[in-house]
């Protein structure tokens, strides 16, 4: 067994391919000022506390956790929308932190968003044509006659008829406006696109369209994605491999199937006996883990192990002060090392 | 099991100016004593409109119970006064909706609330209705509940402001309980913990429990039998293991087959069902899944209102609209 280390060690050899993001112990906290003069910081919200993962060119990386648990404001600290304030993040062989200005913004063009409210993240008074083109002329990609073979192009990609382009977003079906969405991230040719739970306000019949399409459009531009969801079976789906996260943690992180069939923290089993099964008779003989209480305020975590508040096993639990650290179990399956929520 | 709840022929529609909803057109059901029924659908099919004909709270204008019947242990529950109907809500038939936060009053604290809500139906007095309110959220799992009571909504996490909701719906031991997506804004452990506490209350005191829900998963869990609305109409009801072993409409197979499951092991591509549900401003003639159904273009199925399917028993308990394309042909 080996620990892996906040700041050298790589994922395993499990899955070989090119490492195209290293984000190593991130921290993303934001301040809680009060005052009526001066601003004085009372507190921290920890809403990031110290993540290392690897992405690798062409996979999906699942994100799963309950909300407030940070993963949006890990995807956005990627992006560098908001400044880590610790740790570092690796594009492609450039440190992100270190980048300001044209070098950070030549960057963003290669990463993108997908967000999951097709509703408030398009701007209501901009055309379809408007909001798709809107990347290309900040990036000053593809000009003039181009442009508009473009919108064509990503119009037709994302399964949206060209002749939509005039239309505003309240003409369209939520799945519609998901696609524009989609439509948009995609115009400036991304290399890695952060899909913040970008089916989760739809329909279950028009969440399969937009997770075939994602799937799609993945092999067909050779797309990289971390894909954020609360919903553990759609991020099982379409993820290579899957971190769980708690209270600004990775609790645990392994393949998809391995995750399924291995669960190795507490975290992760009670996840998974949570979400029930479209089947009834799988669902009678079915384990059923019910946690107690809360997630606590990332204002003010518990000391050590962060599960421990609602960990089924806290009467017994001996675990200590100091913070657990990812865990090799088996080849590329990472456990944060707590000795009562890991089951050995 | 006798029945408590029989809905015949229900039509509930909206006037509005863009034209009439039907949001209701013509469904029939029935749920037996102590049993759980749910109800799936996708957004917009007419399910918290079913729900809230039941308990007559249609907000009129626009809109209206415009035909049909509603029987509730042997009341006609669309002839009953006004005042009567007040007794029953929230006494005989109990609700949860989706938000707790909008059906609990900001200003007073839990205990007020609760001991409100016993003293109506229970006519319990203050001290009386005190200890139960204790008992009510010890009962759900809420910790601390001599203190806690003192506390106001907002001082509570979404999932134990539904918890309340559980205690105060369930304190006049209900014969029916209405649950209208109870924990689709709550995170899954918590959606457990909710979902498991409403089950074991449920059973304990018998109350049949109507679910409405989006989640399949939460269905397969936790309902005796299922009614699959589209576009207004029950399209197949059956028991669980019919509807989700051996589902028969076009609709209710491709809902099946689009969601993604845990326990896949191999990487298959998702079903999907093209285009999107109608709108219920048209009256729909003929098959409502028709515009979607793979087969339309082979299916020679009638468009006139006079050949609206019906509903079919193929086996026993198991009903499935009869459109011939939409049908699986065995
Ligand atoms: N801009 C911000 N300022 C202060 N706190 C924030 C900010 N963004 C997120 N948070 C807090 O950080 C925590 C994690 O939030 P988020 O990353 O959005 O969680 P998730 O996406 O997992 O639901 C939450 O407690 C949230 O309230
Ligand atoms: N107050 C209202 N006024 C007009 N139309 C309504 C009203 N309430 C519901 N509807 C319409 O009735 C239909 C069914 O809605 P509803 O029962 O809420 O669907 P769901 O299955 O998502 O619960 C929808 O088309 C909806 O727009
Ligand atoms: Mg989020
Ligand atoms: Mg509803």
């Amino acid at each position: 067994m080996t620990t892996q280390s906040a700041t050298t060690q790589g994922q395993s050899e499990a899955k070989t391919g090119e490492t195209l993001l290293s984000v190593r112990g991130m921290k993303m906290y934001f301040p809680v000022t009060s005052g009526l003069f001066v601003q004085r910081k009372v507190a921290d919200v920890r809403a990031v506390d110290g993540i290392s993962f690897d992405v690798k060119k062409g996979e999906t990386l699942g994100l799963v956790g309950e909300s407030g648990c940070g993963k949006s404001t890990t995807g956005r600290a990627i992006l560098q929308l908001h400044r880590p304030t610790e740790g570092s993040v690796n594009f492609d062989g450039t440190e992100l932190t270190e980048l300001k200005g044209a070098g950070l913004r030549r960057f963003r063009r290669r990463m993108q968003m997908i967000f999951q409210d097709p509703f408030s993240s398009l701007n209501p008074r901009m055309s379809v044509a408007q909001i798709i083109s809107e990347p290309l002329a900040i990036h000053g990609l593809y000009k003039g006659a181009e442009r508009r073979d473009r919108l064509d192009y990503i119009l037709n990609a994302v399964g949206l008829n060209p002749t939509y382009a005039r239309r505003y977003p309240h003409e369209f079906s939520g799945g519609q406006r998901q696609r524009i969405g989609i439509g948009r991230a995609l115009a400036v040719e991304p290399d890695f696109i952060v899909c913040d739970e970008p089916v989760s306000a739809l329909d279950v019949s028009i969440q399969a369209q937009v997770v075939n399409l994602l799937e799609d459009l993945q092999s067909q531009f050779d797309l990289t994605y971390l894909f954020i969801a609360h919903d553990l079976s759609v991020v099982k789906h379409i993820s290579d491999r899957i971190a769980v996260m708690y209270l600004g943690h990775i609790v645990e992180l392994a393949e998809a199937d391995e995750l399924y069939l291995n669960p190795t923290h507490a975290y992760t089993r009670a996840l998974l006996s949570a979400i029930p099964i479209p089947d009834p008779i799988v669902e009678r003989e079915r384990e059923r883990i019910i946690l107690e209480g809360d997630v606590p305020s990332p204002l003010n975590p518990p000391k050590g192990c962060v599960f421990r508040t609602r960990c089924t096993k806290k009467d017994q639990c001996k675990c200590s002060d100091t913070v657990p650290v990812l865990e090799e179990v088996e080849p590329g399956h990472w456990v944060a090392n707590c000795p009562c929520c890991m089951t050995k | 099991m006798a029945r408590l709840l029989e809905v015949e022929d229900l039509q509930t529609y909206f006037f509005t100016d863009e034209g009439t909803v039907r949001a209701v057109d013509g469904v029939s059901w029935g749920i037996d004593e102590g049993e759980t029924l749910a109800l799936v659908g996708e957004s917009g099919c007419g399910k918290s409109v079913t729900a809230m004909s039941i308990l007559r709270l249609i907000p009129n204008p626009p809109g209206r119970i415009v035909g049909g019947s509603i029987t509730f242990d042997g009341l006609d529950l669309l002839n009953v006064s006004d005042a009567e109907m007040r007794a029953i809500r929230g006494n005989r038939i109990a609700m949860i909706f989706q938000e707790p936060m909008t059906s609990l009053n900001p200003v007073l604290t839990i205990g007020q609330q609760i001991r409100e809500a016993v003293q109506l139906h229970l006519g319990m007095n203050d001290e009386e209705s005190t200890q139960k309110a204790i008992e009510l959220l010890t009962m759900v799992g809420i910790p601390e509940a001599e203190q806690r009571i003192q506390d106001y909504p907002h001082q509570f996490s979404g999932g134990m402001r539904q918890r309340v909701m559980i205690a105060m719906a369930l304190s006049c031991d209900p014969k029916l309980l209405i649950a209208d997506e109870p924990t689709t804004a709550l995170d899954v452990t918590i959606q457990a913990q909710i979902l498991e506490i409403m089950a074991n209350l449920s059973s304990e005191l018998g109350t049949a429990v109507l679910v409405i829900t989006h989640n399949l998963g939460v269905v397969a869990r936790y309902a005796d039998r299922v009614n699959v609305m589209y576009a207004g109409q029950i399209v197949e009801s059956g028991s669980a293991v019919d509807i989700f072993k051996n589902p028969q409409h076009a609709y209710t197979r491709g809902l099946m087959a689009s969601v993604p499951r845990l326990d896949d092991t191999e990487h298959t591509r998702l079903a999907t069902i093209e285009g999107q549900p109608p709108l219920l401003v048209q009256e729909i003639n003929g098959c409502a899944f028709r515009p979607r159904c793979t087969k339309v273009s082979g299916c020679n199925c009638s468009t006139t209102k006079e050949n609206n399917p019906k509903l079919v028993e193929i086996e026993p308990g198991h009903w499935v609209a009869d459109c011939p394309c939409c049908m699986t042909v065995n």
